[in-house]
């Protein structure tokens, strides 16, 4: 009786040792496929935005003041959808930097855990929204709503989806800035409060400078994440691009660009297909940058305590 | 005389009003989001509840508002659900398995975790360009429903993987002790001990990826998926419909009967997600074990 049981647990011993060998094996395997995520990501944009500079002259994408890709005579200057993406960045950062860091420095220096306790999950109710319906409420409802002040804003236009995209990054950067505010050791605020500091000038000669690398890295994302949106600028903002620097106008983002073309049918291909990829190829430039800059201040400005 | 009591003394009324002051702008910066949340609910809530009606779950899309229904982005976005939460689920909890139990300590798996980072910070329109590069023309699938499934796990990964390691990370050391000091070998500890203590993490990170995965469209706009079809999908490989992309369609939509009707769809996705939201703090809270 004894013996067999011994046998029987070598048995599954050498069995399970097999499984000892298999799994981490399997694992790496899995693992493997997030680098070839990236890999297939970098290699589609590079391939098919060198196959677009087979036909397109580059020096044209980088210099031409003029995007028309649709028309018999095209022309493929970069420069209107690269402004049309910085409009909307710069009226969300306007929109979302001052009060996203004024939200975080409530939450983190004057409310009371009560308050924080209710207000945080309704930001993260915040930042589930779709942008899709984000889009929709700046169409419906912000745009009508500023023309109702601004008689000459188009029905597409820069400024309802830029506030409305400072609006989407504004839990992001709260919450981030809120982490990064939190990190600062109390003894810093008691040893300032305790020279007779007011609770703001605390708050904003050493608590803030403090966490300055945290609320740079917490910009920094949200400014990238409003570069890649796309829904609310494809819904609200039109599909015109535009060189000129009137937020009023309709204007058209590299996102956007690739969602009119991609919604539409551009046959296999032709120029406009082969265009996708250089302005996708841009974009995720202009992101990686700013994710680097990101990962770069955290590195460079983090004061330990 | 180093301190003057008068100037101290005058100087701090306009500084306490200061403070109070900006309190009240930070306190104002807080309530923006809110009322912002308010708003769009709101306005949402007042166009559209309306509209939903038994019909409006059971027509297909049509280009008569009074004939539209969601029936066809409904069932699409559960098709798309079924294959995505396992695709993400195998690859993410694979990869954060590895790179917090097995992974060495070296340049390698730095440089794993330094590009699932940046992975998350693509915008979701390049993964489109991807799926349809890769999963639509290279595999041939088509604007189906496993090559948008394949396209959004992708997405969702670095959330989840993110999300599964902090769990993973939770397990005190003196539990996997325990484990292997009774004889257990790596992966009975890993498999047994490990990954059932670290699993209410890991479901709700789960959640609140798939959520995310329910509400994005960039990535099927890219990928072709229709805005108007009359079939349900009856096999992964069938083309479908989803609930973002109807809303994307009927939102630019002139008539004003299709702003209603988008105002209906919003409230099933948003009831949806909120669901899903709700059922990730229940997980959190009941399972959520202290060592």
């Amino acid at each position: 009786m004894v013996d067999l049981n011994i046998r029987e647990r070598i048995a599954n011993n050498q069995r399970s040792k097999l499984v000892e060998k298999t799994v981490p094996i399997v694992l790496f395997s899995i693992t493997i496929i997030s680098v070839l995520t990236t890999i297939g990501i970098l290699y589609t944009l590079i391939v098919e935005t060198v196959h677009f500079f087979g036909r397109v002259s580059i020096v044209e994408f980088l210099t031409s003041t003029k995007w028309n890709a649709f028309s018999s005579t095209p022309s493929w200057g970069i420069f209107p959808l690269i402004l049309g993406t910085l409009k909307i960045v710069v009226i969300g950062a306007i929109v979302a930097v001052p009060t996203g860091i004024g939200a975080a420095i409530y939450l983190s220096e004057y409310a009371s855990d009560r308050t924080r306790r209710i207000i945080k999950p309704i930001l993260e109710v915040l930042a589930g929204i779709p942008t899709v319906v984000y889009g929709a409420f700046a169409i419906t409802f912000v745009t009508p709503f500023l023309q109702s002040f601004i008689p000459p804003l188009n029905h597409f236009n820069a400024l309802s989806p830029g506030i409305v995209v400072g609006i989407m990054i504004l839990p992001m950067i709260a919450s981030l800035t809120e982490d990064a505010l939190s990190s600062v050791p109390n003894s810093m605020r008691e040893g300032s409060l305790g020279m007779g500091a007011t609770k703001f000038e605390t708050v904003s000669k050493v608590v803030l400078p403090a966490a300055i690398s945290g609320v740079g890295a917490a910009v920094v994302l949200g400014l990238s994440r409003a570069i890649g949106e796309t829904m609310i600028v494809s819904i609200a903002a039109g599909s015109t691009p535009n060189s000129s620097f009137n937020i009023l106008e309709s204007l058209q983002t590299m996102t956007g660009f690739i969602v009119q073309v991609t919604s539409g049918d551009a046959a296999f291909g032709t120029d406009v297909y082969y265009s996708l990829y250089a302005v996708g190829m841009t974009l995720f430039i202009f992101t990686l940058a700013m994710n680097m800059i990101s990962q770069w201040i955290t590195k460079r400005f983090r004061e330990e305590y | 005389m180093l301190l003057d009591a008068n100037v101290i003394e005058k100087k701090r009324s306009p500084r306490l009003m200061k403070n109070s002051f900006m309190k009240m702008l930070f306190l104002f910066s807080t309530l923006i989001g809110l009322v912002v949340l308010v708003v769009l609910l709101g306005t949402t809530l007042l166009d559209g509840w309306k509209y939903l009606t038994v019909d409006f779950f059971t027509n297909f899309s049509s280009s008569r508002p009074s004939r539209a229904g969601i029936k066809g982005a409904i069932l699409g976005t559960l098709w798309l659900m079924a294959f995505t939460t396992p695709i993400a689920i195998f690859l993410s909890v694979g990869t954060a398995l590895y790179l917090e139990e097995y992974a060495p300590k070296n340049k390698f798996t730095k440089f794993v975790e330094t590009n699932i980072a940046n992975l998350a910070g693509v915008p979701s329109v390049v993964f489109g360009l991807l799926g349809l590069t890769i999963f639509v023309r290279q595999f041939g699938l088509g604007n189906s429903v496993i090559a948008a499934s394949l396209t959004l796990s992708l997405m969702i990964m670095p959330v989840i993987v993110v999300a599964s390691q902090e769990a993973l990370r939770t397990v005190p050391l003196a539990v996997r002790e325990a484990s292997i000091g009774m004889g257990a070998s790596k992966w009975q500890t890993v498999s047994r001990i490990i990954l059932p203590a670290a699993i209410p993490g890991i479901i709700t990170g789960i959640i609140l990826a798939i959520s995310r995965a329910i509400g994005e469209t960039a990535p099927l706009v890219v990928i072709g998926i229709p805005v108007a079809l009359l079939t349900t999908p009856s096999s992964p490989l069938d083309s479908f419909q989803a609930l973002p992309m109807q809303i994307y369609n009927w939102v630019k939509m002139p008539q004003a009967e299709f702003q209603n009707l988008t105002a209906a769809a919003i409230i099933v996705l948003l009831a949806l997600l909120l669901m899903m939201n709700f059922v990730a703090i229940i997980i959190r809270n009941k399972y959520s074990k202290r060592f």
